[in-house]
């Protein structure tokens, strides 16, 4: 399933029916008048998961098929809250998940791979602040400073000598960055006072929130695709439940994947607050319409080919968790002295 | 793994039960791997593997004494080979997918 970009399919209809007809997947969705109506027929073979918001039934034979292809299948609330994900046979080696719990308790080598993911995120951060300079958005002189500022938090990372440094430098940094986003985004009607979630209270954090939610998403599967455990993470502390290993591999691909897609969408208007629903209570979350533009953009972004540094080749973005994730398993295997995260131009 | 983009088409002889039967079985087939452009005509992207495979089922299905079956590879894939007019349910499913 990882060698090629495969195709996600994102069903927001509700009262959807998607089942299994000998290889191929039909999607029914019930028409004004209540009927029945084919809606798709799709190959599953062009499928490399699925995703569902809200009231959509699955039938068991395609879960099935699902779980033993290792064919991802995500569930989200209708407002786009990631929920759960069908777990098939444990793939990959045991030896590498016991490789995965080794270095979990091997101090020096926690420490070097919470360094590494905070590193990609910090440079990450760093690349999207300097393009914004470039293109003149925003007051230079703060931006600048925000620069700076991720320079020197670099620096100390490197030097760094725990995992709750580490976690520090990373929670600072991202309160510079998140000091000076409102910079980036232009259209004046929507405001940005700094990242908030669970829920999200403005149209900015409830569209990060949701393409994190993606990006997440696509991380823990490629974890998995290569035989990791996308719950016994390093950076992030471990939680019953919470996919700690998706998280930390994320982090590199938040501010240049996930803010720049949102950012581009503000900028472009092609998301406008009318993409938005607030909910009592002073939730706010993207309307139907809203996540299908959302999702859309995402798409083909995943089909734009960035380079790799370390491969000297164009590779996808949506495959980029793939390539990390075979990387960050190499280096557990001890064939890769240090996990290098991607680095965005 | 490079897909290859190709144009199946068929005539299964349906004069008798055991036809009927034959061209409703090679319809399935060719669902399972592409898409219905026209009645009998099919496009499909697929890898080298499912190629072989698709051939190797089809061909199980039919009786070649009676039916044909003509398989095309669209070389610089089918956005460049076809043009179209009138009706037209191709999708692309490399586009995104959202319903």
């Amino acid at each position: 399933m990882t060698t090629q970009l495969l195709n996600t399919l994102f069903v927001q209809t509700q009262g959807a029916y998607l089942r299994l007809d000998h290889e191929t997947l039909r999607i029914e969705a019930p028409d004004e008048d209540g009927e029945k109506e084919l809606k798709l027929r799709i190959p599953l073979h062009h499928l490399g998961g699925v995703v569902v918001f809200g009231n959509v039934l699955l039938s068991p034979y395609l879960l099935g098929q699902c779980a033993r292809d290792g064919r991802e299948v995500v569930w989200c609330s209708r407002s786009g809250r990631f929920q759960g994900r069908l777990a098939g046979p444990v793939s990959g080696n045991v030896l590498l998940r016991r490789a995965q719990h080794l270095a979990l308790s091997d101090p020096a080598i926690t420490l070097e791979l919470a360094r590494q993911f905070v590193l990609g995120k910090v440079r990450g951060a760093r690349t999207v602040l300097k393009r914004a300079l470039r293109e003149d958005t925003g007051d230079a002189a703060t931006l600048e400073a925000a620069v700076g500022a991720h320079d020197e938090a670099i620096y100390r990372l490197r030097g760094a000598d725990s995992v709750e440094t580490v976690r520090g430098e990373e929670g600072q940094a991202a309160a510079v960055y998140f000091a000076v986003f409102h910079h980036l985004i232009g259209p004046i009607d929507f405001r940005f006072d700094g990242r908030n979630r669970r829920p999200p209270r403005d149209p900015v954090n409830a569209a990060l929130s949701f393409v994190y939610t993606l990006v997440r998403g696509d991380c823990a599967a490629a974890l998995e695709s290569v035989g990791l455990d996308p719950q016994v993470g390093y950076l992030h502390v471990l939680r019953p439940g919470r996919p700690a290993l998706a998280l930390d591999l994320m982090e590199e691909f938040r501010a240049w994947w996930a803010d720049r897609l949102v950012l581009t969408l503000i900028n472009r208007k092609q998301l406008g607050l009318q993409h938005f629903e607030a909910r009592p209570g002073g939730a706010v979350y993207l309307s139907e319409t809203g996540r299908k533009e959302v999702l859309t953009a995402y798409q083909k972004r995943k089909q734009e080919t960035v380079r790799h540094r370390l491969f000297k080749e164009a590779v996808p973005v949506g495959l980029l968790p793939f390539v990390q994730a075979r990387l960050l398993a190499r280096h557990l295997r001890g064939d890769l002295d240090a996990y290098p995260p991607f680095r965005a131009r | 793994m490079k897909r290859i983009d190709l144009l199946v088409t068929y005539d299964v002889d349906t004069s008798t039960k055991a036809g009927a039967r034959r061209l409703r079985r090679v319809a399935k087939v060719c669902e399972s791997f592409g898409q219905r452009v026209q009645y009998s005509v099919f496009a499909c992207s697929v890898t080298r593997a499912q190629l072989e495979e698709m051939e190797a089922r089809l061909l199980d299905e039919m009786n070649l004494q009676k039916d044909s079956l003509h398989l095309y590879t669209l070389h610089g894939g089918l956005d460049r080979s076809r043009r179209s007019h009138g009706v037209d349910p191709y999708r692309d499913f490399d586009d995104p997918l959202i319903l």
